[in-house]
């Protein structure tokens, strides 16, 4: 198992360079000033010039990504050009709370998601099977930000029993996990809930059908055990399929939605995304797209270890 | 005796019951307004704020103030320049380079510290002189830009500053209400605190530190800040100008970039105001009783003609029958919901700077149709033109489906237009590098939005020839010798009514000219809850929150 998780890390280690790569010249070959933000389009040409050296920007690409390498390397991802504030601290802050979002809405999806999943593979191709892959299938095919402003219109607009956005009612640096906080949360971790509930229905449904017409459940059955104890080795056996695809869809959801987070104004990534590709703030785009694509590198390594804990035959491969 | 003891203890048990029970009542009695911006992020704090006027609306005006500020008071006459921290100027006879600011006395920074004239140049230094400490480029591009000419700063004496142009330019003092002024002994104590490897992390430590405790002397001081979610800011009890002290105890402002979650926030209560509410729900929110306020803006909305060589524009047939195609009405009630001002030049009747132009710009399809003919097009043989434009963007109103309207409405008058959507950031980057630029992509027309609240962002840039790319925004290469003539006249006169009328004849020109297709003035909507009172929306892209007061 140790040697498991040393050679996991160490393939972790090209991974994350590779992803910092990637995001450096993704960010630079999008079109549009990375001064837009502090140097507006009537500046002139010497203070534009004057600008790009103060900010780096006028040092071949190789260097600019040397140097931002090495700095990131050293927990320092520059500041933000737009705002003047660390970028890490702006990245944490978001990602926090879009940590808070993905936890109650992973809480909701995958809950729904395991139930229903069960629900229908047991009671494969019967009308309980129709409504369950009924639900799963809208909630991976309706387009969620429409169903966020829908459900506002409805919920806050109409009966006002619920805010339309925001974090809290002194923003998210006040969070609480009480009545008057959490109400903020309702809306988004449900809105953000409906895709990986409906994957996580569809996955475990088709998992569970599977397991079921297999042999060994046959011949468990044949041995007498009881339904309940049969099905709890269907759901051992679907566990890790499961888990993965449920660590995946945590990893998307811990990434931000730039929509929902938009919709709700929600201090997310995703909002944090939206604004620093709005105003050309490369390093706040740089910082951002590094922090999360290192949390899904971390968490599929961590998802790896769990199936590999649950399923010995996944580490001997 | 115990009688007596016992309506003792009952009236200690009624006052300590009315003290629980009314004095939260008298802690919510604090007036609070919270406004949706449409900012996806808090403007900048710390002096200069960012995101255009927007920033300037609510975190330059609201706790800062320039030496000239705007006259924010009427919704109904243009809105001029006045003394804000200086209470007058006047340019130097021999050397019309210099100018002599006398500054107001008694004004203090939310710090206490005095403003003076060693403040001014300390606020000048911050963005024009490189290796002053407190030197900061992240402000320079926003402040910079908008005095073109500024040099530098020196004290006369405490209440005197002299300030330097590097030509004679008259749009000094209009250019001035873009620097704010920020406090130099609150930045002076951050930077004995910061920590850094040397100066210049110092001084970047500092700014950080002011933009999270900033301080002007402005009518509104800093109260809590949450970065990306929201300012809040109580009233300064203390402001020079008594009549503007604010009505409201505290305002609170929040990012909402989305049109539509801003206007669920209204409707649902959560928030008193939002700027731009979603069009689609203009109805919804006047049936609910909600107020929505809206004037003309110093903005306008346009096509940008390319002038250089081939360009179909520089025959002023084409350019005016363009101008007269368009049903600017029809534009109007049919498709921005009543949003907009039809555009008859940069400015409209009743502005200083509008003039007289001889070509009126109005709907007249016939005499379009006939300068067309005359300039060699008709059914048969249509010009085909092309014009880039944005899907979005800061100021484009709804760029797409006006622009789709243009394309149907010159139709009409033998036009064949062709348009190029591009990413708003792009087109934007592309309108400094103008018409011959290969990011042209062949279009001989640009539809980039003007702000036009003062004579060198609304006519200067895009008429004076030596404005062409890379200086400035000339992006069509503009070349007429009578604008440089007239641009020359109105920077060098230095009496504000002669002025005016220079400026009013430069304008006047460029409309005789028809220099761009003038099509829609922004009206800067925004709703507000009925219980907001005393609120006077000016033509500016700025508002006065002083006056505004909440009904219970």
């Amino acid at each position: 198992m140790f040697a498991y998780i040393a050679r996991r890390i160490v393939y972790v280690i090209p991974i994350v360079i590779s992803v910092a790569l990637v995001c450096f010249l993704l960010v630079h070959i999008t079109p549009g000033d990375p001064l837009v933000a502090v140097l507006p389009a009537d500046a002139s040409q010497e203070l534009a010039a004057q600008l790009r050296t103060a900010y780096g920007f006028d040092r071949p690409l190789p260097v600019q990504f040397g140097l931002w390498l090495w700095r990131a390397l050293h927990g320092d991802l520059g500041s933000s050009i737009a705002t003047g504030r660390p970028v890490l601290t702006e990245v944490l802050r978001a990602v926090g709370n879009t940590v808070t979002l993905a936890i109650a809405a992973a809480l909701i999806g995958f809950t729904l998601g395991l139930l229903f999943g069960l629900i229908a593979g047991y009671f494969r191709d019967t009308w309980i099977d129709k409504v369950a892959t009924s639900i799963a299938i809208a909630g991976v095919s309706v387009p969620h930000y429409w169903l966020g402003m829908v459900m506002v219109i409805i919920f806050s607009v109409q009966l006002n029993w619920l805010p339309a956005v925001g974090a809290g009612p002194g923003g998210s640096g006040a969070w609480g996990w009480d009545w008057e906080h959490m109400k903020y949360l309702i809306l988004p971790a449900i809105t953000t809930s409906v895709i990986p509930m409906g994957i996580v229905t569809r996955t475990v449904r088709a998992l569970t059908g599977d397991i079921l017409s297999q042999d060994f459940v046959e011949a468990l059955r044949a041995k007498g055990l009881r339904e309940l104890d049969v099905f709890k080795h269907v759901i051992k056996n679907a566990a890790p399929t499961a888990l993965a695809v449920m660590g995946l869809q945590l990893g998307y959801m811990l990434g931000g939605s730039i929509l929902i987070e938009t919709v709700f104004s929600w201090p997310g990534s995703g909002l944090l995304l939206n604004s620093a590709i709005f105003q050309r703030d490369l390093p706040l785009l740089q910082g951002t797209i590094l922090v999360l694509a290192l949390f899904f590198v971390a968490l599929n390594l961590l998802v790896d270890i769990a199936q590999a804990a649950i399923d010995p035959r996944i580490k001997r491969g | 005796m115990r009688n007596d003891k016992s309506k003792k203890t009952a009236a200690a048990w009624l006052l300590a019951t009315a003290l629980v029970v009314g004095l939260p009542q008298l802690a919510s009695a604090e007036t609070v307004l919270r406004i949706g911006m449409t900012a996806a992020d808090i403007p900048r704090t710390l002096g200069q704020p960012d995101q255009g006027f927007e920033g300037n609306r609510f975190t330059g005006l609201t706790m800062y103030d320039g030496l000239t500020m705007w006259d924010l008071s009427s919704a109904d006459k243009a809105s001029v320049m006045i003394p804000g921290l200086a209470t007058e100027w006047k340019v130097d006879e021999a050397d019309k380079k210099k100018w002599t600011f006398k500054l107001r006395p008694g004004v203090k920074f939310h710090d206490g510290s005095d403003f003076n004239a060693d403040a001014v140049v300390w606020n000048v230094e911050k963005v024009l002189k490189q290796d002053a400490p407190h030197f900061d480029a992240s402000q320079v591009g926003v402040t910079a830009s908008r005095m073109p000419t500024l040099a530098s700063a020196r004290k006369i004496d405490d209440m005197t500053v002299e300030l330097t142009t590097k030509e004679p330019d008259s749009f000094l003092p209009i250019n001035l209400t873009n620097l704010f002024m920020a406090s130099p002994a609150k930045w002076q104590a951050f930077y004995d605190k910061a920590e850094g490897a040397d100066a210049k992390a110092k001084s970047q430590a500092a700014w950080a530190a002011f933009a999270r405790d900033a301080s002007g002397t402005g009518p509104w001081k800093m109260s809590k800040f949450t970065p990306r979610e929201r300012l809040e800011l109580v009233k300064n009890e203390s402001y020079w100008d008594k009549g503007r002290v604010p009505k409201i105890d505290r305002m609170v402002l929040l990012p909402m970039p989305e049109a539509n979650a801003r206007t669920a926030a209204l409707l649902s209560g959560q928030v008193d105001w939002v700027e731009a509410p979603a069009p689609d729900a203009v109805k919804e929110i006047k049936a609910r009783g909600f107020q929505l306020q809206a004037n003309e803006s110093p903005h306008v909305w346009p096509w940008q003609f390319s002038r250089i060589e081939g360009s179909p524009w520089n025959d002023i047939r084409v350019r005016k029958a363009a101008n007269l195609c368009v049903d600017r009405e029809g534009l109007k009630e049919g498709l921005l919901a009543g949003l907009m001002v039809p555009a008859t030049g940069t400015f409209e009747p009743g502005h200083p700077w509008r003039g007289q132009p001889k070509f009126e710009i109005k709907y007249d399809k016939a005499a379009a149709q006939k300068l067309m003919q005359e300039a060699g097009y008709g059914p048969n043989k249509k010009l085909t033109v092309k014009t880039q434009t944005s899907a979005s963007g800061s100021g484009q109103m709804q760029p797409l489906p006006m622009n789709e309207y243009l394309q149907q409405a010159l139709a009409e008058c033998y036009f064949d237009v062709q348009l190029d959507v591009i990413e708003w950031n792009t087109l934007f980057t592309n309108w400094r590098r103008g018409a011959k630029d290969p990011t042209a992509n062949g279009a001989n027309a640009t539809n980039v939005t003007y702000a036009a609240m003062d004579p060198f962002f609304a006519l200067v840039r895009f008429l004076q020839s030596s404005m062409a790319p890379p200086v400035s925004n000339n992006w069509g290469y503009i070349n007429n010798p009578k604008f440089d003539e007239l641009v020359t006249k109105a920077r060098q006169t230095f009496d504000p009514a002669a002025r005016d009328a220079a400026l009013a004849e430069l304008h006047a020109a460029s409309v005789d000219d028809a220099a761009f297709l003038y099509v829609a003035h922004d009206v800067s909507p925004r709703a507000m809850s009925p219980k907001v009172k005393g609120f006077v929306q000016p033509k500016s892209w700025f508002v006065d929150f002083s006056p505004v007061s909440l009904a219970p």
